[in-house]
Formats: structure tokens, sequence, C-alpha cells
């Protein structure tokens, strides 16, 4: 098994969350994981990305090559252009379709639609109406794990697991609402 | 026994103090190395063992803490970023003339790319000026075994040893494999000559020449280091030096199975048998290291030399992080065809937040500023360096530490009518209260806002040394109780806080504005807390 994932969003998306998640899944199945990140002035408001490289083999490099990584995945549509570049020829792109503008020159929607549809695998999810379907708006992010888990090679019973686990100091609900949405995530078609 | 465990290399690196028997661990927050000290203070083991882990107003305090502990015959570790090891260059320089009694390894986190600071100094120049060995892991589990390998090296050869990582290894988690045996910690224990440490001419004159007499040591740990290996290959058109986290990029650009003979550098200084072999049966050699061209330039010479490729040639980039594809194009293997930048893509730099004090201060003072006319403001650093850019356009230098406050005094020096330092709480205890002294001595027309967000911002929210203390600091050094202002920076108070600063703008001089207001980041924090 080996998967290597770019994940990218605006600071504050909760990215980290998936990277998380799924760093927990790989040590408790005994794969081996690098999970590179930056942290420091690009937490708020500004493009975030981070590699998370899971492989039954040992892993040399924490970062990801350039057009070799197996998906994209992004809670933003512009930041998920941004990495394109990473992507393998036949790698996947999974990315929410709203766009966050919080800058003066965002571009249009429809030209950024139309670069998404472009690449050869791309999956556009409306994760914000799963979210709420749910039952906690928060969850954009379990939603594209959902996404995630059909390509990753694993069992979505050790993903949900992990899910339960991350999730149990917040209480019963919280868990119940990002298993659900977890599973809304795995059956959404592209948009 | 030993566990698997997920971890940073920052906090892989801790736990391996931990596990090794450090006694205490000092540092001042800065990105990337921030996140060691909160792994000790978030450990249990560390708590039971008593090990001393509350931050140090700055780098030189957190270094001389070290250094005495180290002196008193216990395992410590100072932890900074790169442009911290200049703040306490003094003490680290000097510390490699006494000598170390307990282990001492001061732990600098490099920043190549600059993904949070002012610039990508590598540390292993100071290393070298300092001659004491220097330990670079390769990878989060080497980063795990280097203190138990590095305390003992450092006590047995009686030096201080720099352990330099990089932000791609310090940020990244991995698998790593923890033991569950940690080793005691030192009993106290001085060195048997009561002068030793009193760098007074006649004894400074007789450690320098111990250091020097050193060297020979330094070299031979090298060579026998666990951390460095040579691998021989069948290809000698090209041999491979690779430092640090770039052997990493060297693995995964061949797959792990590089046909060329490899030396892997993880201690220094160079081990010259391997380094001998690698440049006498090689045809070319490619130097492969993260940050600036250390060990390159010492191989190339002043004269420069074909033979030695690298990021001073342009076989790498001369700026910047490593990454695969600079490697497989520096080594001729096929890389894959990248995909142009999208046209839809825009810049989406770092911002204040919805809500953070700043903001709200930095419209009340660009407004002020431009009433009085003839004021510039000054910047230090932190979150509020931000307000350099749209829509505040309100700060003009970010250069070190403290500086705003320097800045400003030296521009009031040189005639300008209002200067003005912006400078956090944080920032003002680690290095502006020894400017504001200057400022206040010579009665400097100078106005400083300290923006007050009773936290570390930046790092992510650690405690401040500043905290409760600021106006009877600044009223003790001498600045006039009626020029210290607390303002209360929020939309509903504009129009007050714009009245203030253009009284104290107007004095003629020292004044010290507090905008006090909690970051909304940590206030958030604690609110999700309850």
């Amino acid at each position: 098994m080996k998967c290597d994932i770019v994940l990218a969003g605006v600071g504050g998306q909760g990215i980290l969350t998936i990277a998380a998640i799924l760093g927990k899944v790989a040590v408790a199945e005994k794969l081996h994981v690098k999970q590179s990140e930056i942290h420091g002035m690009s937490q708020r408001g500004g493009s975030v990305f981070a590699h998370l490289r899971l492989s039954s083999q040992p892993i040399f490099a924490d970062q990801i090559t350039l057009g070799t990584a197996d998906m994209v995945v992004a809670m933003e549509p512009m930041e998920a252009l941004r990495h394109r570049a990473c992507l393998a020829p036949q790698g996947i792109l999974i990315t929410d379709q709203t766009p966050l503008v919080n800058i003066p020159d965002y571009p249009q929607e429809s030209q950024i639609r139309e670069e998404l549809r472009a690449m050869p695998k791309t999956l556009l999810l409306d994760t914000t109406s799963l979210a709420k379907a749910s039952g906690n708006p928060r969850n954009t992010n379990v939603v594209l794990l959902g996404a995630i888990a059909n390509f990753l090679g694993l069992d979505a019973a050790i993903l949900e697991k992990a899910i339960q686990q991350h999730f149990a100091p917040k209480g019963d609900t919280v868990v119940q609402a990002a298993l659900q949405a977890f599973r809304l995530g795995k059956e959404a078609k592209s948009a | 026994m030993s566990t698997i465990r997920l971890l940073l290399g920052d906090e892989a690196y801790a736990q391996g103090a931990i596990d090794a028997g450090v006694s205490a661990c000092y540092a001042y927050p800065g990105t990337p190395s921030t996140e060691i000290m909160e792994y000790f203070q978030a450990s249990p083991l560390a708590a039971q063992r008593n090990i001393h882990r509350q931050w140090s107003c700055n780098e030189k305090a957190a270094m001389e803490e070290a250094i005495g502990a180290s002196y008193m015959g216990k395992r410590a570790i100072a932890c900074m970023k790169h442009v911290g090891l200049n703040a306490c260059a003094d003490g680290f320089m000097n510390a490699a003339i006494t000598g170390a009694n307990g282990g001492l390894l001061v732990t600098v986190a490099d920043d190549p790319s600059m993904h949070s600071s002012q610039n990508e100094q590598d540390s292993r120049f100071y290393g070298k000026f300092a001659m004491i060995p220097v330990l670079e892991p390769s990878s989060q589990q080497e980063a795990y075994q280097m203190p138990a390998y590095a305390f003992p090296l450092s006590e047995e050869l009686g030096t201080p040893v720099l352990v330099r990582l990089t932000t791609r290894l310090s940020h990244s988690r991995a698998d790593v494999e923890v033991a569950d045996t940690p080793l005691p910690q030192q009993p106290i224990r001085f060195h048997e000559d009561p002068r030793h440490y009193v760098l007074l001419p006649a004894i400074a004159k007789r450690n320098y020449q111990a250091l020097l007499d050193k060297q020979e040591a330094f070299q031979k740990a090298s060579q026998n280091s666990p951390f460095n290996t040579y691998t021989d290959g069948p290809d000698h058109s090209l041999g491979i030096l690779a430092c640090g986290i770039g052997y990493n990029y060297l693995q995964e650009a061949f797959a792990g199975a590089c046909p060329h003979p490899v030396l892997k550098i993880s201690q220094y200084p160079l081990p010259l048998p391997q380094l001998q072999t690698l440049l006498e049966t090689c045809d070319k050699i490619l130097v492969i290291e993260e940050g600036m061209p250390v060990v390159e330039e010492s191989l190339r010479g002043p004269l420069g030399n074909d033979k030695i490729r690298g990021r001073m040639d342009g076989a790498l980039p001369r700026t910047g992080e490593l990454n695969t594809r600079a490697i497989q194009l520096a080594c001729g293997l096929p890389a894959p065809q990248l995909l142009p930048e999208a046209q839809s893509l825009r810049q989406r730099p770092p911002r204040l937040c919805d809500g953070c004090p700043h903001a709200d201060t930095y419209r009340a003072l660009t407004e002020a500023c431009q009433k009085v006319g003839d004021a510039r403001i000054f910047g230090d650093i932190g979150c509020y360096t931000l307000g350099a850019l749209p829509p505040y356009n309100a700060i003009t230098s970010c250069v070190d530490m403290g500086a705003s406050i320097t800045l400003a005094k030296g521009a009031a020096d040189a005639g300008m009518a209002h200067p003005v330092a912006v400078i956090g709480d944080s920032t003002f205890t680690h290095s502006g209260m020894t400017g504001l002294l200057d400022a206040i001595w010579e009665k400097s027309p100078v106005t400083v806002v300290i923006l007050d967000n009773l936290t570390v911002g930046m790092t992510g929210g650690q405690e401040s040394a500043a905290l409760g203390k600021l106006e009877e600091i600044v009223a003790g050094m001498g600045v006039p109780r009626e020029h210290i202002r607390v303002i209360l920076p929020l939309p509903a108070k504009h129009q007050e806080n714009e009245a203030i600063f253009e009284e104290e703008l107007r004095h003629p001089g020292v004044s010290v504005i507090i905008a006090r207001r909690e970051c909304i980041q940590t206030l958030r924090r604690k609110v999700a807390k309850k």
C-alpha cells in the first residue's frame, strides 16, 4: 500500500484534522507515515497545505515529489488548483466547490471550475451541504475524509473507528454527526 | 522494549532528550523550534522527573541558563530558531571556550525558504565558528536517537554540541520507535577546578588552546559516528555527499537504490577518510545540503573547482529548501512533466485574523500619524508585521527582535520629528527594554506602542513573560506616569484611541502606549475549553 496526498485549504479550515486522523490510522495499521506541514505566519486566512504520505514500505522524503501525488484534496477550489503540479498524471483531485473569498482579486468561479474540470480526474463536492446534512456544518473536512476513503485502499471500518476516537472527547452527538459526514462523503458524487 | 509513536521531528527530539536523562530544557518560542518546549510542557515523564520546562525571556537567557545547568553536571538543552542563535551568540561562543560539564546540546531549528523568518542563515556556520561538533539528523527517528548519543559525546569531550534541525524535519510527523526505558538523570557534579569557567585572559587562553587540542577528538568522533555512513556504488562517474535531510531527498529520487557512492553526513566536522575516498574515487561530486552551501564552499575552495557540483554552480537551486525534483534534475534522472500554473490562481497571503486587536490599533495609529505629519512607524517581529500590508500599510521596517524601539530612536537622532515603535508584549521583554532605556536616557521623542495581546501570538499562544507587568516595568525604567497610557483597541474606542495617539505623538519625550486586548485566537481556545 502506498498513498501520497496533498491537503490544501485556507488557514483555519481544518485540513490538519484530516491529516491527524489519517496519521493515527496509519500508526494503528503499522504503516509508515510522513506528514509535513508549515506552521507559523500562515496560520490564519492565508493558503495552507500539508503533505501526507502513507506506505507499507519505509518512506524517505517528508515532501511529496512534484508530479507524483496520488491525490490532491482541498477544502477550497482555488487552493486545489494551487497544488495541481503535485499530482501524478492519473492522480485524483478532490475538492470542495465553495470559494472562500477573502482577497480582492479572487477569480471568476466559472474559470476555476473550468480549470478543475480540465484535470483528468476531478471530484467537485458540495461538502457544505453534506456537512449540514450530517447534523454539524463544521464537518466539511470529515466529508472530504469520506471521499478520500474510496481511494485509500484501507477498510472504511478502520477509518470510522479513528473518527470515533478523534471526536469522542466532544461527546456522542458530535461523534455521530462526524460518522454521518464520513458516510455522506464516501457516497458523494461530483457536483 | 519500544513503542511506535507518531511524532513531529521537534517532538521526537524532545522525547529523545527526556529518554536520555535531560534535567533542563530552556527555550524562547520561534518557528520551527517551538514544539520542542511545548512537548516538554505536555510530557507526563518530564513532569514526573521535574525537568525544567518554563519558557525563558529570550534566547540569551535560555542559552545561559542551560550553560549554568551544564556547569552543575546536569544534562541540559537550549532550543531556539536560527535567528535566536544570533541573540545568544556571545554565551554560545564562549561556552565553546569554557567547555561543558553535564551534556549540553544547543538545539537550533533553521528555516530555509524563510517560511516564517527574516533570513535563511545556516547554523552549521556557527558550529564551525565555535569549533564544536555539529549534529544534523536526517529523519525523525535520528532526531529521537541523537540526544542519547550526543549527551555522552558532549560529556566525554567536554564540549557543547550544536544540533541543527531544519523546518521540514521539525514540522513533519513520522512513525518513530521510542524506547520504553528512559535513562536516569545525572547527579550534581562540579568541575574540579573552581576557576575553570572564569574566562580571565590567562584562563581563556588556556581553555582556547584546549579547544584547539580537542579538534582531533572531534574529527575521530565524526569518523566513528553511527550517523555518518559511506555506501559504495558501481557508478563512480558521480559521488554524492548528502547532509541531513538532503539524504532523504536523494534516497527518494533513486527509490532507495542510488548507483553512485554516497557519503551521508549527520555529524561534523566532515569525516576526512570517508571524504577522501569519495573525492578520490569519483569523477564529479554532488553536494546536497539543506540551507547554505557550507560544505560545498569548503570543498570548492576559494578559486573554485569544476569537480564539485551543488548550489553554487546551479546544479541545485542556490536558495530555499531542497526537494526531490531538484535532486532528480541534478542527477540527470527523468523527472515528471509538470502542469503549468493554473490561470485562475491568485496569491492568498496571510493576514491579521478577523477581530484581531492589532488591526484596531493600526487603524487608530495610522490616522493619528497622518494628522501629526512627519511620522514613521517602525515595526517588529510578530503577527503585527502583517501591518506592512494593505489595508493598513502602517509599518516601514521589520529587522530583528526589539529593533522597532532602537530604529525609532535612531530615526529621532537623525532628525525625524515623530518616530513610532510598534512592538508586541513578548518581543518587548525579549529585547525591547534595553532600547527603551536608551530612549529614556536621551529623552528621545519616541512613541512606543506595546501591542499587549497577553500572549506570544505568532508562535501559537505561549505564555508571555510580560504578562501583568508592563506598566510597572516602563514606569520603573523612568517613563513618566502621565505618558504611560493604556488603551483598549476596539472599533468602538477608535476616536478616543486616535486622540490618545495624537497627544502622545506630539509629546516631545518618550511615551509608552499599551494597547491591551487578548489575542483572538487564545481567547477562542479558552472559550472552547470552557
